[in-house]
This record gives C-alpha cells, sequence and structure tokens, in this order.
C-alpha cells in the first residue's frame, strides 16, 4: 500500500496540521465553545486517518506506533480516574469539582476557568482519540492480512518497522 | 421550518437510494449524507454541540466503512429479493407509518420542548444554576463533566473495553507469533 498520488499527499500534509489544530482548540476551549473533549479526540484521530489515507499504513506506523498510541489511551484513562479520585479526596465525593468550588474558582468566560472541567476534557479528549486511531488501525491491520492470499509469508504484514524492506 | 422539510425531503431520498442502489460504496456515501442532513438539522435547532459531535463521528464512521468496502471484491449486490419479504416489509412499513401518525399528532409543537413549559424540571434548573455552580459557560459540558461525570466516566469505561476488544480480536499477529519472533 503505497498511498494516493503526489497532489493527495501534498494536500493532506498541509491540511493535516490544521486539523490537528483544530480539534486541540475543541478540546482546550470545551468549558467555553460548542464541543469537547469527545468531539475534540475524534477530529484528532480524524487527522491521523487522512494520514492513513494519504500515506498509507506504514507511514502512520512509524509517526504514531500503536504501542505509543495504547499508552497514550490508558494515560486519558488514568487522567479521568484521577480527577474523579482528587474529587472524593478533596471535595469528599467522586467528581466533586474542588477546584471551582475552593481552590481556583477563576472567572467565567475564560480559558483557566470551571475548575476541574478542562482537565476532564483534556482527559477525554487524549484518550477518545488514541482509542479510535487504535480501532481504525487495527481495521486496517486486519483488511490488510485479509487481502493477502493465504500462501504468503508472515513477514510481509507483520513485524516492527525497522524489520521491513 | 420549511428548511427542515428540505432537509427531511434529503434525508429520505439518501435513505431510499442508500438502500436501493447496488454499489456498496455509493450506499456508504448516502449512509454518510444522512448523518451531513442530520448535523445540518440539530445546527439550526441551535444545538451545536450535538451538530459538531454528529458531523465528526459521521465523517469519520464514514471513512471507516470505506475503508472496510472498498478493499473488498465483493462490492456489488447480487441475486434477487424474495417476494415473500418484500411484502412483509411493506406491511410492517405501512403498520409503522400509520402509528407514526397517531404518535405526530399527539407531539408537542415542533421546536418547543415540553421541559421548557414547565417550572422546576431538571433542564431549567441546569440553565439557571449551570454557571454559578461550574463556572462554565458551555452547558453542555458543565453537564457531562460536572453534574453527570459519573455516567461520562461509564462511557469512557465502555469505550476503553470496546477498544481492549477490538485490538485483541483484530491484531494481526498471535500471541505466539509474537514470543517467537521476540525470542
Amino acid at each position: 500500500m503505497k498511498g494516493m498520488t503526489v497532489i493527495v499527499k501534498t494536500v493532506s500534509s498541509w491540511v493535516k496540521v490544521l486539523i490537528f489544530l483544530f480539534g486541540i482548540y475543541i478540546i482546550l476551549f470545551g468549558h467555553l465553545t460548542p464541543g469537547g473533549g469527545f468531539a475534540g479526540g475524534v477530529i484528532l484521530a480524524s487527522s491521523y486517518v487522512l494520514l492513513m489515507l494519504a500515506f498509507g499504513r506504514r507511514f502512520v506506523e512509524e509517526n504514531l506506533p500503536s504501542s505509543v498510541a495504547s499508552k497514550l489511551d490508558c494515560l486519558g484513562a488514568f487522567l479521568f480516574a484521577m480527577v474523579a479520585i482528587l474529587g472524593l479526596v478533596f471535595g469528599g465525593t467522586l467528581f466533586v469539582n474542588f477546584l471551582y468550588q475552593e481552590y481556583l474558582p477563576g472567572t467565567p468566560f475564560e480559558l483557566v476557568s470551571a475548575g476541574t472541567i478542562p482537565l476532564s476534557n483534556l482527559a477525554i479528549g487524549l484518550k477518545v482519540g488514541a482509542s479510535l486511531f487504535l480501532v481504525i488501525f487495527a481495521l486496517t491491520v486486519f483488511r490488510y492480512d485479509g487481502s493477502r492470499k493465504p500462501g504468503d509469508s508472515d513477514e510481509s504484514a507483520g513485524g516492527t518497522p525497522a524489520t521491513r524492506e | 421550518m420549511a428548511l427542515f422539510y428540505m432537509l427531511l425531503v434529503f434525508m429520505v431520498i439518501a435513505a431510499i437510494i442508500a438502500v436501493e442502489t447496488k454499489d456498496l460504496l455509493s450506499s456508504v456515501i448516502c449512509v454518510g449524507a444522512i448523518g451531513f442532513g442530520g448535523s445540518l438539522m440539530f445546527l439550526f435547532l441551535r444545538a451545536p454541540d450535538i451538530a459538531i459531535t454528529q458531523i465528526v463521528v459521521e465523517v469519520l464512521g464514514l471513512i471507516i466503512l470505506i475503508r472496510a468496502t472498498i478493499s473488498r471484491d465483493l462490492t456489488f449486490i447480487t441475486g434477487d429479493r424474495e417476494f415473500f419479504g418484500t411484502v412483509v416489509s411493506v406491511v410492517i412499513l405501512f403498520v409503522i407509518l400509520l402509528a407514526g401518525v397517531r404518535i405526530f399528532a399527539t407531539l408537542p409543537e415542533f421546536g418547543a420542548p415540553v421541559f421548557a413549559r414547565l417550572p422546576g424540571t431538571a433542564s431549567q434548573a441546569y440553565i439557571s444554576r449551570g454557571l454559578a455552580d461550574t463556572g462554565a459557560p458551555n452547558l453542555v459540558t458543565s453537564i457531562y463533566l460536572d453534574y453527570r461525570a459519573y455516567d461520562t466516566l461509564g462511557e469512557a469505561t465502555v469505550l476503553f473495553a470496546a477498544v481492549i476488544g477490538a485490538t485483541a480480536i483484530l491484531r494481526s499477529k498471535s500471541r505466539k507469533a509474537l514470543e517467537g519472533s521476540d525470542a
């Protein structure tokens, strides 16, 4: 799988930055504007899907290996659970917004406000983006294997990027 | 109001094409058109959060579906439909249409939610107290990450389990092969 034509590759290498920035914006400003962790995470994953469609699977695998993506996934879940447990420690119940209520009230309509909500948005965005990327990656790997002839050797599909070619 | 009827007609036409076409790729694109119409309706109903989520998930789901269908050999559906199945589906559709007409006659007016008319409901409490309680101007975020964050934790857990299942089932090499390559 070599990817698409030069035109598609050039355009997508410009557009991917904009899509990624838009995803980060949607996540960071989730408590002020429409959007939030889920939508922003899907946008982050879609920038990598664009790369995968334009450049092929191996290019994406070298940029963001699935082991790193799974670690990011776990990190997002861990951060979200930590927000819950910190609420339990500082506020008395799970997910209580202790930052807004006691330590860092902030003024509304500013970036640093609303206490733990931006932190939760960040965790959810990281988690959703990494998980969707992993699912799509698994689907393309599955497709790659399914299109192989039964007689082919195993070396063409699996293995680390260093051992290829 | 006329805009919504135009969007509805567009979505119905796209759905009929998606069901009736023989080409799998055009069918997938028509499903994406249905989702795009739904996203536009949410946008004009002043629900930009839902609109963003809908269009993003629909577009990404569309890409995954195209990815899954474009490499398969069998992209054209062959064979005729059975006569009995067609009759049964038409009858069921007619019954659903009759029930739908009766149900839609009892619904409140379009664009006027029921909870806005009743005082003291949960949605009105969120709207009036949400900014003071959580400090987040986006009330949707303040509900799903502050008032109902426990629900969001459950959703994140479901997503986590789904990813574990997908990567475990769809992985390219078995554990035995991985251990063998390391040794």
